[in-house]
């Protein structure tokens, strides 16, 4: 409620006018700021979510695309030294700009393979719940099919598939392997499932609110009433779900990548780099250490962040 | 047709198809309802009064529910033959509805200013500029106080009757020409049911509106309703003007429900009556009266025939009834 009637008059504050007795109530944002702030590990994880960023496109101006991809055959498996300080490859490049430069791509790929997530996944859930019937039906069929099919062997399979075809792209005056498009299409053509199923049942509680029939008697249209008033009332879940994704989507991209069927070379990702480090586990420590600590923590902090997400946008939660 | 009919009910049915069978909800509905008047519908929980409502509005959840015939003419048009789209126009334009409970009607993650704002967006196309001002005008005269300030906050950080009062803002943002209030001051306490009736009353006069008043509480019928309807189990059983009914009740439901009612003007030593046993089953189909089974004057025919709504006295009085209950003779 908005009046504090509960509370007693203070002595000495009769002087005061009644809105400055009353502190003024909390928005949602301000409420869910209050109490993600006490959420340490979340807080933590966004600090090093933010470092890694830094990290990685902060470095673009320290050394240049074309200095991560230089193979040089003279300094193979070199360990860190002050020249390399994370060592390099097995064709003599620098790895310290090749980790800078792919995690820009990883990053890349997580974004926007979350967003193909989200533009399936909210689409097909909304209209799966807020319409019912046949369409439900036919669309949570589809949901399930491709569900039961592993989405491991899906991705390595339609990797394959549409690897070679694809060109190289030009993008922002670079050059990305066009496998990098195919691992993002990939990727959230595979993992939008949970997230319509979430949607869906959203959508199914939300819009039996009385709320929503009297939007609707005010003449709203099906289409705001879906994305006016339904998708902001289901918008926590879907917040922490897209986070989450993203980690997912980079542990995917390094798996296949790992796997050989991933981004190809000379286009850098944390993935790629591991790609072949296996042979040299013991001998060059320093080939997967690296790329597999900034995994690591990404995916780590990345999964902090929508922990702290999911209590401090969690309306049922009434600690402060 | 009657020029200042704007809204015309004939034989409404409503169905909801279920699990367990078939509801028949609405069983042959008609009325009427010229511009400018207030009519009262009462009855008890789940007679049918809110779906009545909701079927004329096109706001019936299709399937489960279906509307098994009947016509709604709104100046002559058919509302339950219109698409949806056609629909979108006449809600919160002409016809709007503000509901029971305020807590539960406004979106929660939406501020007011943009729930009020969106009937004007929707229906009157006008600029961001126009709808803030109209908005605050609306607040205003609602009688919300610092009503700028308030647009921007959320429905949790409004009262109850300011909720209320902000739902009113909303369903008047686009002066309708038919308000149905359903039950808007059962979930209020009592002193901020009094100044709700009061506001939706002088909106009233202002905008020659006519009011449809969904309620169970026969005190407020009394204060603000021209003519009244009783319903019963999807039926209408009785509609009089409000005088009429009150000192001449001409169905034994209307009877029973006014016998049933403290009233000043009564003496208090007497008890008030209740009405035995409970109102049907709306799973089974109806046949005959729906209100046999309480009926003190029940006889065979009422078991078997549903009694037509006939005019029983002058002032269009009319009553669903096989028995004159004035002199206890069967029609």
């Amino acid at each position: 409620m908005a009046e504090s009637t509960l509370e007693q008059p203070k002595p000495g504050i009769a002087s005061l006018t009644p809105d400055e007795l009353e502190t003024p109530p909390l928005s949602l944002g301000q409420l869910t700021w209050r109490r993600f702030r006490r959420h340490r590990m979340a807080i933590f994880g966004s600090v090093v979510l933010f470092l890694i960023v830094i990290y990685a496109f902060g470095g673009m101006l320290v050394f240049s695309e074309a200095y991560s991809n230089r193979t040089e055959t003279g300094a193979r498996l070199q360990a860190p030294s002050r020249e390399h300080p994370f060592g390099t490859d097995t064709i003599g490049r620098d790895i310290l700009a090749r980790t800078i430069y792919g995690g820009q791509i990883s990053i890349l790929i997580g974004l926007t393979a979350m967003l193909v997530e989200l533009l399936l996944g909210v689409t097909i859930g909304a209209m799966a719940g807020y319409f019912g019937g046949r369409l439900d039906s036919v669309l949570m069929r589809t949901t399930e099919a491709v569900l039961v099919i592993p989405q491991i062997f899906l991705l390595l399979v339609m990797a394959r598939y549409f690897a070679q075809s694809i060109p190289n792209i030009e993008f922002l005056g670079r050059t990305f392997s066009g496998s990098v498009l195919v691992i993002i299409f990939v990727i959230g053509i595979t993992s939008w499932p949970y997230l319509a199923r979430i949607v869906r049942s959203q959508f199914l509680s939300v819009k039996e609110n009385d709320f929503i029939l009297a939007a609707r008697a005010t003449g709203t249209s099906t289409r705001d009433i879906i994305f006016r008033h339904i998708l902001p009332n289901s918008i926590a879940p879907i917040i922490v779900s897209a986070t989450l994704s993203v980690a997912a989507a980079i542990t995917l991209e390094a798996y296949i990548s790992f796997l050989g069927l991933g981004v190809r070379p000379p286009t850098a990702t944390w993935g790629n780099m591991l790609e072949g480090a296996y042979n040299y586990v013991e001998s060059a420590w320093w080939l997967w250490f690296f790329p597999g600590l900034l995994i690591a923590l990404i995916v780590l902090s990345i999964n902090f962040l929508g922990d702290g997400l999911r209590d401090a946008l969690d309306p049922h939660s009434r600690a402060i | 047709m009657d020029p200042k009919r704007i809204l015309e009910i004939n034989n409404l049915r409503t169905r909801f198809h279920i699990a367990e069978g078939t509801v028949y909800a609405v069983n042959g509905v008609s009325f009427a309802l010229n511009a400018g008047e207030t009519i009262a519908v009462v009855g008890e929980s789940g007679c049918g009064k809110t779906v009545t409502m909701l079927s004329i509005l096109g706001l019936i959840p299709i399937p489960p529910g279906e509307i098994a015939s009947g016509e709604a003419l709104y100046n002559g048009h058919d509302l339950l033959k219109m698409t949806e789209s056609e629909m979108e126009q006449i809600r919160g334009k002409d016809i709007a509805m503000i509901f029971q409970d305020p807590m539960t009607a406004l979106n929660p993650v939406l501020s007011i200013g943009r729930q009020i704002g969106e009937t004007l967006r929707v229906h009157l196309a006008m600029d961001k500029q126009a709808i803030r001002q109209r908005s605050i005008e609306l607040l205003e005269q609602v009688g919300i106080p610092d009503p700028a300030h308030r647009l921007s906050e959320y429905p949790h950080q409004f009262s109850g009757g300011q909720r209320q009062r902000a739902m009113i803002a909303m369903s008047l943002a686009c002066l309708p020409s038919i308000l149905i209030a359903d039950e808007p001051t059962t979930a209020l306490d009592v002193t901020i049911q009094a100044q709700i009736v009061e506001l939706i009353q002088q909106f009233r006069e202002k905008m020659d509106m006519a009011v449809i008043w969904i309620t169970h509480d026969l005190g407020v019928v009394a204060d603000m309703a021209e003519r009244v309807l009783v319903m019963y189990a999807g039926f209408i059983v009785e509609e009089a003007l409000v005088d009429d009914l009150y000192e001449d009740p001409r169905h034994p439901y209307t009877q029973a429900l006014l016998a049933a009612l403290p009233r000043v003007d009564r003496r208090r030593d007497r008890r008030l009556l209740s009405i035995p046993g409970a109102p049907p089953n709306l799973l089974v189909e109806p046949k005959g009266c729906p209100f046999a089974a309480r009926c003190e004057l029940v006889f065979d025919r009422c078991r078997a025939e549903m009694p037509p709504l006939i005019q029983v006295a002058p002032n269009h009085h009319q009553a669903a009834c096989w028995i004159d209950v004035t002199t206890g003779r069967k029609r």
